[in-house]
């Protein structure tokens, strides 16, 4: 390719960066090997909690790639000229993050040999089909869009006017990964943890929280480590998305709650309990639940908070609560507690197992890589002009 | 199947109008009072809905499990060691794990014994509408619902769909778990999902499901819910029966005398 020139050529630190995610993907390709032998019997799934943390790490990346729409959107419909240099990091980040997401769904299969069924017996009743639509779809889009971006900086030849349009469609698109994502859990009757009509919106605004806080933090790490800077104004920017995508991502969990315990219909109510103070003994969940409510809480503080906001050191640290709270959340929580309690009562716990945490190390160190070399490419393009 | 370009570009742009389509029908029939019942209803059709009536109380009389070993042996069912990882086609559960609803401080001491539960084979499934490459389906001619082993890729999407518990997924290799492994059946690899068939393969050759030839009691009524003048209608007829979860809407096929 031609922009990979870049990425060959770095100081030692990027070369021990490289080195060191190479061997957490080492470690995690050789426990994928033995799952792939022994099968997932492997992990700390069972009958009771089918799904674990390769879909909820899934759900929670879906949530990181869609939302790019949170810099492309401003830039392209509203003007917004201080996110001129970070839109392609957005675009570039959520590549990365689809792949993670493709990923994490191919290591959670029985039958990884058999992937390609889904398109040789397209299935339109099926939410997955969909899900493979928007998701490779989105991949496409971003990548076409990122790569002509690219090269349109590096020959200072302005872009061609055939990627306006791709860039709008991607606007929509990315709202749709999520929606997709949210329908595939909440079109099933008797998971009252999920069959509720504010999934999509709690995925969408959790998403547009805990993507731009990630886009936060790897911007100050580029100045920090490069000589590409985002502009202050472009980061408080992103704290402002981040802080009304946070505010409404607990609200929208309120209103969950208010339904459900204030109804009191006892299905409702079991699934909440047994998030927050667990069922039968069974408390597994109620540390990750409260961990994430007190960052939530603290990063509320530090975001509505004008006066903090605006510092950065403040603004990286609510970031970081924001991403670490909503991984909890989303990247755990929601996805296992839907399976407890079981549709015959039984309260199963799940927590992964070593290997499944190195598969999940694996792809989170690829997901790392590639936004390492990505965001290499840009800078070193910025800074040759 | 051989698919060309031009299909999938056709089958992609249909599909959208198909699955919005296909939710406006659903909800149309479901509109009907209890559907999965009043096509029961419906005079003798051409097609069967093979369906299965659970009369507790005699089951209750020997509480023995043969219904469960002759279906093991039947269908080569793996005895898995970590009760988590269990494949259970047709097994037992408490009275207030399979009726959540319907129990009251009063009425906890009615059934101190388990009931057999099962796959409902239900009117409309959902592990069949979620499959994503339909390895599970709906069998036209007798209600069935049916598994394809080779086809299933193991995303465990129809055991998130199921809102019954009846599906199981083979987490490691089951052959090493089956005491005696019985041609008759094929056994299955790790990393697909099973569940019970209504002996589908027992009913191709006139018999009956293995669990209810082999119930002692007679516990087990198994026939066409489309035949009016089958037993299984007969007793629907003349006893009250339930089924789990109705309010679903998904249609079971099995009925519980209580």
């Amino acid at each position: 390719m031609f922009m990979f020139d870049k990425a060959i050529v770095g100081s030692r630190r990027y070369w021990s960066w490289i080195v060191f995610l190479a061997l957490v993907i080492a470690v995690g390709l050789a426990c994928y090997l033995r799952q792939l032998s022994y099968g997932l019997g492997l992990t700390g799934m069972s009958r009771d909690v089918s799904w674990g943390i390769y879909i909820a790490q899934f759900t929670f990346f879906v949530g990181v790639a869609a939302s790019a729409v949170m810099v492309v959107l401003p830039y392209y419909l509203h003007d917004v000229k201080q996110f001129g240099r970070i839109t392609v990091l957005g675009e570039l980040l959520a590549v990365a993050a689809v792949v993670m997401c493709l990923l994490f769904i191919f290591v959670d299969m029985g039958q990884p040999a058999r992937v390609l069924n889904v398109l040789l017996y397209p299935t339109p009743t099926s939410m997955m089909f969909w899900d493979m639509v928007s998701l490779n779809g989105y991949l496409l889009l971003n990548a076409v869009i990122s790569v002509v971006m690219l090269k349109a900086e590096r020959t200072g030849v302005p872009a061609p006017h055939w990627v306006k349009p791709v860039v709008l469609v991607s606007i929509p698109w990315a709202v749709s990964i999520h929606t997709v994502t949210a329908f595939l859990y909440n079109g099933l009757p008797g998971r009252s943890l999920w069959y509720t009509a504010i999934l999509a919106p709690r995925f969408l605004v959790s998403a547009f929280a805990s993507g731009p806080s990630l886009l936060i933090l790897l911007c100050l790490a580029l100045r920090r480590l490069t000589r590409f800077d985002a502009g202050q104004e472009a980061i408080r920017r992103l704290g402002v998305i981040v802080t009304y995508a946070m505010t409404l991502n607990v609200f929208f969990l309120l209103l969950e709650l208010f339904t459900a315990l204030y109804g009191r219909v006892p299905e409702h109510t079991e699934t909440f309990q047994y998030l927050f103070f667990g069922l039968d003994g069974h408390t597994g969940l109620a540390p990750v639940m409260w961990a994430s409510v007190l960052l939530a809480l603290v990063s509320l503080v530090m975001l509505l908070v004008p006066g903090l906001r605006r510092r950065e050191g403040v603004l990286a640290a609510a970031a970081l609560c924001v991403f670490v709270s909503l991984w909890l959340e989303k990247g755990m929580g929601l996805i296992v507690a839907g399976f407890v309690p079981s549709p015959l009562e039984h309260v199963t716990s799940y927590s992964p197992t070593a290997p499944e945490w190195a598969i999940v190390l694996g792809i989170w160190a690829i997901g790392a890589l590639l936004v390492t070399v990505f965001f290499k490419i840009t800078v070193s393009i910025r800074e040759a002009n | 199947m051989k698919i060309t370009r031009k299909d999938f570009l056709k089958i992609l742009g249909g599909s959208a109008v198909a699955a919005t389509a296909g939710t406006l029908a659903r909800s149309a029939a479901s509109a009907e009072p209890n559907a999965a019942t009043s096509k029961a209803a419906e005079p003798k059709a051409a097609v069967k809905r093979w369906g299965m009536v659970i009369d507790t109380s005699k089951c209750r009389e020997s509480g023995c499990d043969d219904c469960i070993r002759a279906c093991r042996v039947a269908h080569n069912i793996p005895q898995i060691p970590n009760p988590k990882q269990e494949i259970k086609w047709i097994w037992k559960e408490p009275f207030e794990n399979v009726f959540p609803m319907q129990q009251t401080d009063y009425t906890r001491q009615a059934f101190k014994t388990p009931l057999t539960v099962l796959c409902n084979h239900c009117a409309d499934p959902g592990c069949v509408r979620v499959c994503p490459t339909k390895a599970t389906w709906k069998r036209e001619d007798d209600g069935i619902v049916m598994m394809d082993y080779h086809r299933c890729i193991g995303c465990r999407y129809c055991m998130a769909g199921c809102p019954y518990g009846s599906r199981s997924f083979n987490f490691v290799d089951p052959r090493p778990y089956v005491a005696e492994i019985n041609p008759e059946y094929p056994t299955r690899t790790k990393g697909v999902v099973e569940k019970c068939n209504f002996c589908e393969e027992r009913l191709a050759v006139g018999k009956q499901p293995a669990c209810v030839e082999a119930c002692r009691d007679k516990a087990l009524v198994f026939g066409d819910l489309n035949d009016e003048n089958s037993g299984i209608r007969q007793v629907l007829r003349e006893r009250f029966a339930v089924q789990r979860k109705p309010e679903l809407g998904f249609g079971p096929a099995v009925f519980y005398l209580l």
